[in-house]
């Protein structure tokens, strides 16, 4: 599936590196989503992330948000990346680039895309704050 | 008979131990699987969620495992 590319990885992501797979002569918008590594969560300094994925399933479950947003929408190409491992403040979580002829689709493939990843790839983050760590969303 | 869990995130923190093998009746379901867990392990009860992979998919409660199959606790996800 050259119009797919879903990636797992232990290095850092580069969003330019997403972003040159889906580009198309047949598209005029990209829209690519980067989530990085934010030091405050409800007011605890973070001091680095721990991403660990159950990467068979993972990649299954990204790959059927990928074919879905090329059934729902006109979208030609998408590219997830997202990261495993340890993470320091500002590093690259995960990135999605969608590619459609127009920039509304693109935008709305793209959202679509990082809202439904949250929901249901396993992977799994953990916080480690200066006094502790916690598995992010873990409780309600 | 006997089946194989594999735990990820915070089910790794509950069951002290990345797998471990449980004794369950024959033709049980995910969901005796996920009673089994909560009630050997109270801390499952206090999750957001549980879900149980089989096949490397989600399973919904009446999915009847066989044995030696492995199945994959699921917490709550986090990615992005």
């Amino acid at each position: 599936m050259k119009n797919i590319d879903i990636q797992l990885l232990e290095r850092n992501l580069d969003s330019a590196e997403a972003e040159a797979f889906v580009t198309n002569e047949n598209c005029g918008g990209i829209v690519t989503f980067v989530g990085t590594v934010r030091k405050f969560t409800k007011g605890k300094e973070v001091q680095r992330l721990e991403f660990e994925a159950y990467e068979p399933m993972a990649i299954k479950e990204m790959t059927k948000i990928a074919n879905q947003i090329l059934e729902k929408y006109p979208a030609f190409r998408i590219a997830i990346h997202h990261r495993v491992g340890i993470l320091p403040l500002k590093g690259i979580a995960v990135v999605i680039s969608v590619a459609c002829p127009h920039r509304k689709d693109a935008f709305a493939a793209c959202q679509f895309a990082i809202d439904t990843l949250k929901e249901t790839v396993p992977i799994w983050k953990k916080e480690i704050f200066t006094d502790g760590e916690v598995w992010v969303a873990a409780h309600p | 008979m006997n089946i194989k869990i594999v735990a990820f995130g915070i089910a790794t923190d509950i069951l002290k131990a990345r797998e471990l093998e449980i004794n369950i009746k024959d033709g049980a379901t995910v969901e005796d699987v996920k009673h089994y867990l909560k009630a050997t392990y109270p801390p499952f009860e206090k999750l957001a969620s549980l879900s149980l992979a089989v096949g490397e998919e989600y399973r919904a409660d009446d999915y009847i495992i066989t044995k030696n199959q492995e199945v994959v606790i699921i917490p709550p996800v986090a990615g992005g």
